[in-house]
């Protein structure tokens, strides 16, 4: 059976559409799937996160696990930060995209949903004599999104620290009603905005307050259209295993200037190369959405593949993320996407397609 | 349209004969499922539809979904409306949501579509 949030009674409660989601039953819409959007771009968006992996590691050598794994630099992180980065294997391939966050007393990572069991088992393996202890807090947590322009202030006062006082992408071991929990300036699409990791007994207490203060109910599916508008990669889409970091474009989260980390020698190597595709954003004429696992071309020549593709209800148009040919990339360069047997004409965009006004 | 007098097949399409000009149009239940409809695509006037073949597509942020023709004929005029606006589909799917008209051969019937009573049971048997 599929794995359920604490606020799964909730969301069929309120009409909620699930979907099965890297083994969840999450809400992949309540309304709208671009009202729900719109929400989140005008005024403040709810999610329930709960599906993606919490792992605490304590222990005097979690830094040192941590770096063995991780591409970006945990040892430079000051307390409360928060930062994104790979885990890869030795080819340099991509195992999971995550954000670690640095405590006083210890490590945090929040993983994908996807991937949950196979980065705590590829952890236990790179282990070793590393004394290091860690916990999947996963199914005793609630994770909770609250994001958009209004976020920040719908929040006040929730928390002891408040999520107000924090810089983006730093976060605070808090409380929340006499429990321990975690609050952070972070998000997954193109927002300002607050995670917050709560007791699981008290998700639903916390989602109906944020509901009360104005907040907004929203589903994978207008996460999706969020992110891919900020041009997030997502897992098993923009990142899989064959994909290294490099032609993802997430070289700016591999610091080669660290010590030793699992796929580093490959991605040396990797870092000459000239003939991987490489991940671009298109704009593409007329309506009609390419999806997942369209064809580029170019002169009758393949060139590439979408990786993810939605209506974009900011732009009012079809958008998408795909890898194509190194010589294709230039933003201008033109193509076309074969949008179910008929090829639509497609412009290569600078990323991400979204960006939130300062 | 009065939905109580129109005819439905299993693919969410609803019928209205009058004379030899059979109306086509996807129902409310169809477009509640959408939600967000972003593209409507419509054969041209003078195309000739098939029963069980596609004579359009439908579009929403999360799908795209073939339009089934449960008649054969000529298609004779188009909802242009949609195309230009494909959200006006949401607010009226029976009246301004209208698809296409298609001419019938004489005789032809809806008999084999299901009535709004049989459309009801079917579609409550989805949502569980």
């Amino acid at each position: 059976m599929a794995l359920r949030t604490p606020l799964y009674d909730w969301h069929i409660s309120h009409g909620a559409r699930m979907v099965d989601f890297a083994g969840w039953d999450m809400p992949v819409q309540y309304t709208s799937i671009i009202e729900e959007h719109q929400a989140v771009r005008t005024a403040a968006g709810l999610f329930d996160i709960s599906h993606m992996g919490r792992l605490s590691f304590g222990g005097a050598d979690a830094l040192a696990l941590i770096q063995k794994v991780y591409t970006n630099n945990a040892a430079a992180m000051r307390h409360m930060q928060v930062r994104y980065g790979l885990i890869c294997n030795d080819k340099g391939g991509i195992r999971d995209d995550v954000l670690v966050y640095r405590w006083p007393y210890g490590y945090a990572m929040v993983v994908n949903a996807s991937n949950r069991e196979k980065i705590v088992a590829w952890l236990a393996q790179q282990q070793g004599t590393f004394k290091v202890e860690v916990q999947d807090q996963t199914l005793q947590t609630c994770m909770i999104a609250v994001q958009g322009p209004k976020a920040l202030d719908l929040c006040r006062n929730l928390t002891e620290a408040d999520a107000s006082e924090l810089g983006y992408y730093f976060a605070a071991p808090t409380r929340y009603q006499g429990k321990n929990c975690v609050v952070s300036r972070t998000g997954y699409t193109g927002e300002d905005g607050v995670e917050y990791m709560v007791a699981a007994e008290q998700g639903k207490q916390l989602w109906e307050e944020l509901i009360k203060r104005g907040a907004r109910p929203c589903g994978l599916a207008a996460r999706d259209t969020l992110r891919l508008e900020a041009a997030m990669p997502l897992y098993g889409h923009e990142l899989s295993e064959d994909i290294d970091p490099l032609q993802a474009g997430l070289g700016w989260a591999v610091k080669f200037d660290k010590d030793d980390f699992v796929g580093r020698e490959a991605l040396l190597g990797l870092r000459r190369g000239t003939v991987r595709r490489r991940r671009v954003g298109l704009e593409l004429e007329g309506k009609r959405i390419a999806r997942e696992g369209a064809a580029v071309t170019a002169g009758g020549q393949a060139i590439g593949q979408v990786t993810s593709g939605t209506f974009s209800p900011t732009k009012n148009m079809a958008i998408v993320m795909a890898y194509v040919d190194p010589k294709f990339t230039t933003p201008g360069t033109t193509c076309e996407v074969d949008v179910r047997g008929k090829p639509a004409p497609a412009r290569v965009v600078p990323l991400p397609f979204y960006k939130r006004p300062r | 349209m009065d939905p109580k007098n129109l005819r439905y097949a299993k693919t969410h399409e609803w019928a209205s004969l009058e004379g030899n000009i059979c109306t086509l149009g996807i129902t409310k239940f169809a477009v509640e499922q959408l939600t967000d409809v972003v593209y409507i695509e419509l054969p041209e006037v003078g195309d000739h539809v098939f029963v069980g073949d596609s004579f359009g597509e439908i579009e929403s942020v999360k799908a795209v979904s073939d339009l089934y023709s449960p008649v054969n004929g000529e298609v004779i005029e188009i909802n242009e409306k949609l195309i230009d606006d494909p959200t006006k589909i949401s607010g009226d799917p029976y009246g301004k949501g209208w698809m296409v008209k298609i001419k019938v051969e004489p005789g032809s019937s809806l008999d084999s579509l299901m009535t709004l009573k049989q459309y009801e049971e079917q579609i409550a048997s989805e949502e569980h």
